[in-house]
């Protein structure tokens, strides 16, 4: 395979603050390729280097065989296109923030209205060129920041947590457009993640990273087939815990993680295991619910981050567990600091590291 | 009759019998701080871009100097612009003094930290992430500058009005600089001045409504001209 981007040896530091230490990575021309590591560990600065947008230290980054330097940056950035994680819109029509980059390429205006066009079909958003961009919902939001890069056919594409924050619809499309674009066009793509479930079916390969370090390279069967302590050492990715594993007559899993804490799950496995579940997968109630989910948990609430439509919660369960609702539920339900609730998810669910 | 409603009657009748007097003070008036605004936001946007994007050394500083000068009385900005155009001044040699350029040059010194300390409070308010969005989606250095300051073309017209207004309505600078000289460098406040010392109170009286009129109506304008919704809300009575 062809290498389309090469780091060598590359230091970031911020304010004395080294965030990539030493990176050696090869990047292959049409593959797909997730960073995984915890918030801080220097994904968002990794793709900035990529897109050109930051410069290293020290150390070197070549672009199809060519090293990248202050002169030939803006060059080389017109081959590659980031979708940030904070959804950035520009105050102007949905049409005008995907005609920028094409604008900005001088593109002919009849090409321009096609391309919009067909990229606002492939994100589902079809008629909404004329809608103000900063007025749409957030999972609209970050489909319109997608597609303005989608729009471009750049080489590299960088996408940071592209689903981080959305609700489980939007999210499902963001990923199939950026399989579908992947497979169908051939379009590198380098995304950053914490979400191990997107790092194991989405992408081709995975760097895992962390406190600015690439500890392992692999494919998802190779990173996840293994117990791998590099990966088990996220403990700053939420909902991840390291227990013992013991086989049920049942035929299920119960890992004892710790603090009288046992959680089930479908996927057999004994000895000491790490353990994941998605906080979109876990059900929020004030009070026991008879259900099939095979975990159910009496927690109290210890945090609250709002996330626009959606909000965070931690419960306290004798372990930290991370939760994503809406914030209608959030309202409905008058959660708060300190109350106690029940917190409930399928042994399928569980994913075992 | 009291001399103050004499005063407005005949205002309004100077107004409406589209006196050449009147009109022609209103007109100088309107160009010489239009012109003064103009300048003023040619020099002064680059300056709160180069402030409000870049971070140098002493930036803080500047930023303190300029927001210092937003309260620079206007009269002793004119002292200092008249020795300084007068003919034993540095810039003397341009006889500058007493002709609507020095009221022009000296109205847009004067508005000049108004327009870069708004402007920059208002492109430091722009996602600092908007100028890596536009070079990441192909933009140049300059490009991505003009991306930022289109996020903040709410705050960089604010500044804009700001300063005409102040222009509008300043007098020590027109006074000193201009010399209040009848016909050529007299302005709606220099004319005031002049007119209520006299006596005239009903000139005087008019050409205050019509500075009023001026500085509210063109603020309206702007404002409609933004955002048109805002009519449509004036009929509506509160919720």
């Amino acid at each position: 395979m062809t290498v389309l981007a090469e780091l060598k040896n590359l230091t970031k530091c911020f304010s004395n603050r080294t965030v990539l230490d030493d990176i050696t990575l090869q990047i292959e021309e049409g593959e797909m390729l997730a960073l995984l590591g915890p918030n801080g560990s220097g994904k968002t600065t990794l793709l900035k280097i990529l897109a050109f947008l930051e410069k290293p230290e020290s150390g070197e980054l070549k672009f199809q065989g060519e090293t990248v330097t202050d002169k030939n940056a803006e060059r080389m950035r017109l081959q590659s296109a980031m979708v940030f994680q904070r959804t950035l819109l520009f105050s102007t029509s949905v049409y005008n923030n995907i005609a920028y980059g094409l604008k900005m390429r001088k593109l002919p205006q009849n090409t321009i209205k096609e391309e919009v066009k067909k990229v606002l079909r492939l994100v589902k958003l079809e008629g909404f060129e004329k809608r103000s961009a900063k007025k749409l919902s957030g999972g609209e939001q970050q489909r319109v920041a997608l597609s303005r890069a989608l729009v471009l056919k750049t080489k590299l594409l960088l996408l940071d947590e592209p689903t981080a924050n959305l609700d489980p619809k939007n999210a499902q499309i963001i990923e199939e457009v950026i399989a579908t674009i992947n497979r169908e066009l051939r379009t590198t793509i380098v995304m950053a993640t914490h979400n191990m479930f997107q790092a194991k079916t989405l992408p081709h390969r995975i760097a895992l990273i962390n406190d600015g370090k690439i500890t392992e390279v692999g494919t998802p069967a190779e990173i996840f087939g293994k117990l791998s302590k590099n990966l088990a050492s996220f403990a700053a990715v939420g909902n991840t815990f390291t227990g013992t594993a013991k086989t049920t007559t049942a035929g299920t899993t119960m890992v004892d993680i710790g603090n009288g804490v046992q959680i089930e799950a479908t996927v057999q496995r004994q000895g000491v295991t790490s353990v994941f579940v998605s906080p979109q997968d876990i059900i929020v109630s004030k009070g026991a619910v008879a259900s099939s989910a095979r975990n159910v948990f009496k927690g109290r609430i210890i945090e609250i981050f709002d996330l626009g439509s959606l909000v965070k919660l931690k419960v306290d369960i004798g372990k930290p567990f991370t939760v994503q609702i809406t914030k209608r539920s959030f309202s409905e339900m008058a959660l708060n600091l300190n109350v106690e609730v029940f917190i409930a998810f399928k042994a399928s669910a569980v994913l075992l590291i | 009759m009291n001399p103050i409603i004499d005063g407005i009657v005949k205002a309004f009748q100077l107004i409406f019998s589209g006196d050449p007097t009147v009109y022609s003070i209103v007109y100088r008036s309107l160009f010489f701080s239009g012109t003064a605004a103009i300048l003023a936001a040619l020099w002064g946007t680059p300056i709160a871009m180069l402030l409000g994007l870049k971070d140098f050394r002493g930036k803080s500083i500047i930023k303190g100097i300029f927001n210092a000068l937003i309260g620079m009385p206007t009269v002793a900005l004119g002292l200092i612009l008249f020795l300084i155009f007068s003919k034993a001044g540095p810039l003397g040699f341009l006889g500058l003094l007493y002709t609507p350029g020095a009221v022009i040059l000296g109205e847009a010194v004067l508005v000049t930290p108004l327009v870069v300390s708004i402007a920059t409070t208002a492109i430091e308010a722009v996602d600092p992430e908007v100028i890596n969005l536009a070079k990441t989606l192909g933009a140049s250095e300059s490009q991505a500058s003009i991306a930022v300051l289109k996020e903040a073309v709410n705050g960089v017209i604010f500044s804009n009005m700001a300063s005409f207004n102040r222009a509008i309505a300043e007098l020590g600078v027109a006074l000193l600089v201009g010399g209040n000289i009848a016909g050529l460098t007299d302005v709606l406040t220099t004319d005031i001045s002049k007119y209520t010392q006299r006596g005239d109170l009903a000139l005087a009286i008019a050409l205050s409504m019509i500075l009023i009129a001026i500085v509210f109506g063109i603020n309206l304008i702007i404002i409609i001209a933004r955002n048109p919704k805002v009519l449509a809300t004036l009929g509506r009575s509160p919720q």
